[in-house]
């Protein structure tokens, strides 16, 4: 009888022991692969810039932080806030935040639909959404090039149907950086819903109709609050990468307004000033952090609340 | 001991196998797109030599890869303005082209460059210019200006394509406003910053690449001769004009890097773009001009004798060299290109 607990705390000491062990290949990897090339890059952002390009080892500045802040006008000289960055700052976020609504708008209807298929064919569908996955990211986004530039798809056939006697300009616009966004995180932004969706009881909808709930209502009230960790999980996984998109600003964007993602690269490239680069990426990615701990910390307390 | 004895000759039998590997390989790091597949299949089957290339896309990206070592190539391609950075970070083997059998070959005109004396680290492989291309049968007026996108005619408002690169953009702006390349004089910072913006809201894009000149998705550009070129070989109306205000030059020089493995074999390679027949591959492949003597008459037809390839006489005073600016002064203008873009 005495032995008891020990052996129960043996029991558990091994399997602490084990989980450890177990959990050790993924701990080694981010270590190894994500915090230490951050810490990288870190030192990196307190440097003195290098006169071509790199660092000048060891010789502590904070000047790529203060640039992230504050700028001296090349002209007069004068120090203010750093309006540029700002700008920028502003059309990835907002151009991040339009392609999320735009994707949760389009993406639950969209999994709505195949969650309630029969369980059969919700693979093929499941399937087909996938499906653009399969080919390059760049490829894609020069194929969207080819269907909206002036003697592409859409405007020749506009033209045909004499409908306009003008091509539009679609490409290179912000809209056309929009419709990239949205195109490519689409399934990213589907397929958590659909998740949720699947698990959900259909009895409670039915039951929301027994008691006579309008179905405005059923969505907004069932439905709605379901799906909510698949919607929070897609907009989590539409955001992000969103925000540091490159490929589609530059190519469907046309290069002339920057997003954040082109600052960085910039500043690795031509503007010759890695420490501010390195700032910039760390800065991007306290934003993101900070973004996910509100929106992971709002959805806990709501789903706290609903328990009670 | 027979264990160590095996272990040996296996390393002995490594040490070969890799001596004997060494002798056939050569690895070139060049820009994108810019190598002729003839002339390195051409090399190859003369020297038996395997020949690798790996490609970057701006003179930044080149210099910062090299520089943190570990990247195994012989030879590397870099622009006029960088050759003294890569000389003065001591990345560059002394070659001493000017020593080659071939070297006779080269354009008189190319052997003292302001970037290497004399030539004793590079070999020229292209050269060329930046200016104005525009579809003519859309704007009829003069093509040799800037104006054509700094201030660009209505009718090419909202089609013009700029290269995003800084340096030849805010040269072609300084010499626009009458400004001295890589001055930090800020009344003329100031202008070429005015100027800028004034401008951009009329482009289209700023996009590498003028292929769109062939759908009409850009009727104007400011772009290379080369590129200029082959938008003509798809439509005639597409010319390329010298600005008369000032236009930038470049050119890419071959150069052994001084932690090249097969010096011998970037050497032969060095020799071997010298001679005419070999440089006409070159250009017939890129469509820019090489710098050697005679290459014209092998090159393919139409491209020796290219308005694009050749300068005009009364234009050739206003060609400058595009500098690299100190390290104070690109930071000045990269501001000014930051604000531009954001």
């Amino acid at each position: 009888m005495q032995n008891n607990p020990s052996i129960a705390e043996t029991a558990r000491r091994s399997d602490i022991r084990n989980r450890w062990l177990l959990a050790a290949p993924a701990l080694t990897t981010i270590i190894l692969a994500a915090i230490g090339p951050l810490l990288v890059v870190l030192m990196f952002s307190f440097m003195v810039r290098g006169d071509y390009g790199d660092v000048k080892y060891w010789q502590f500045s904070t000047n790529g932080w203060l640039s992230v802040l504050f700028e001296r006008d090349p002209i007069d000289d004068s120090l203010g806030l750093s309006s540029a960055n700002f700008t920028i700052f502003l059309r990835s976020i907002k151009l991040s935040l339009i392609t999320t609504v735009i994707t949760v708008l389009l993406g639950f209807p969209t999994a709505y639909f195949v969650a309630t298929r029969p369980e059969k064919s919700r693979h093929i569908w499941l399937l087909l959404i996938t499906i653009p996955f399969w080919t390059n990211l760049l490829i894609r986004t020069f194929g969207i090039q080819d269907v909206i530039r002036n003697e592409g798809l859409i405007n020749n056939v506009l033209l045909k149907f004499g409908l306009i006697s003008q091509p539009i300009q679609m490409l290179f616009t912000d809209g056309a950086v929009l419709l990239g966004l949205t195109y490519v995180y689409f399934p990213l932004m589907v397929l958590p819903i659909y998740s949720s969706l699947e698990k959900l009881d259909f009895r409670l909808v039915e039951a929301g109709y027994d008691l006579y709930a309008t179905r405005a209502k059923v969505l907004w009230n069932i439905i709605l609050p379901l799906s909510k960790p698949g919607i929070i999980a897609g907009s989590i996984l539409v955001f992000i990468p969103c925000i540091g998109a490159y490929v589609t600003p530059r190519v469907l964007g046309g290069g002339k307004n920057m997003m954040l993602g082109n600052l960085i690269e910039q500043q690795f490239g031509q503007a010759r000033d890695w420490p501010f680069g390195a700032a910039l990426s760390i800065t991007l990615l306290v934003i993101v952090t900070l973004a996910l701990l509100i929106y992971v910390r709002s959805a806990a307390r709501e789903s706290g609340s609903h328990g009670h | 001991m027979k264990r160590i004895k095996s272990l040996l000759a296996g390393v002995a039998l490594l040490a070969t196998t890799g001596a004997a590997w060494a002798d056939g390989t050569l690895s070139i790091y060049n820009w994108g797109n810019y190598t002729s597949p003839e002339l390195i299949k051409k090399f190859e089957d003369t020297y038996k030599i395997k020949v690798t290339i790996t490609e970057y896309d701006s003179n930044d990206a080149a210099l910062a890869k090299v520089r943190a070592g570990g990247h195994g190539f012989d030879i590397a391609v870099p622009s006029a303005n960088f050759v003294p950075i890569w000389i003065k970070e001591g990345l560059l083997l002394e070659s001493r082209p000017d020593q080659m059998e071939n070297f006779k070959n080269v354009d008189e005109r190319w052997v003292n460059v302001p970037w290497d004396m004399g030539r004793h680290y590079t070999v020229p492989w292209q050269w060329g210019t930046t200016g104005p291309v525009v579809a003519t049968s859309i704007y009829k007026g003069d093509i040799n200006t800037s104006k054509i996108w700094l201030d660009p005619p209505p009718e090419l408002v909202g089609k013009i394509d700029v290269v995003p690169e800084m340096g030849d953009v805010m040269y072609a702006a300084y010499r626009y406003v009458g400004g001295t390349w890589c001055s930090d004089d800020k009344e003329t910072l100031k202008k070429v910053r005015d100027v800028l913006k004034a401008a951009k809201p009329k482009w289209l894009a700023m996009d590498y690449g003028i292929e769109k000149m062939d759908t009409r998705d850009y009727a104007a550009a400011f772009y290379y001769n080369g590129a200029a070129y082959r938008a003509r070989e798809k439509n005639p109306d597409v010319h390329f004009g010298y600005a008369k205000e000032g236009y930038s030059m470049f050119m890419d020089s071959v150069a052994i890097l001084k932690d090249a493995k097969n010096v011998e074999n970037a050497k032969l390679f060095q020799n071997f773009i010298m001679a005419p027949e070999n440089a006409a591959l070159i250009s017939n492949f890129a469509t820019y001009a090489n710098g050697i003597k005679g290459s014209e008459k092998f090159m393919k037809a139409g491209l020796g004798d290219a308005p694009e390839l050749n300068i005009p006489k009364e234009f050739q005073a206003a060609g400058g060299w595009n500098e690299t600016c100190s390290p104070e002064v690109n930071e000045l203008y990269s501001k000014v290109w930051k604000d531009l873009l954001k």
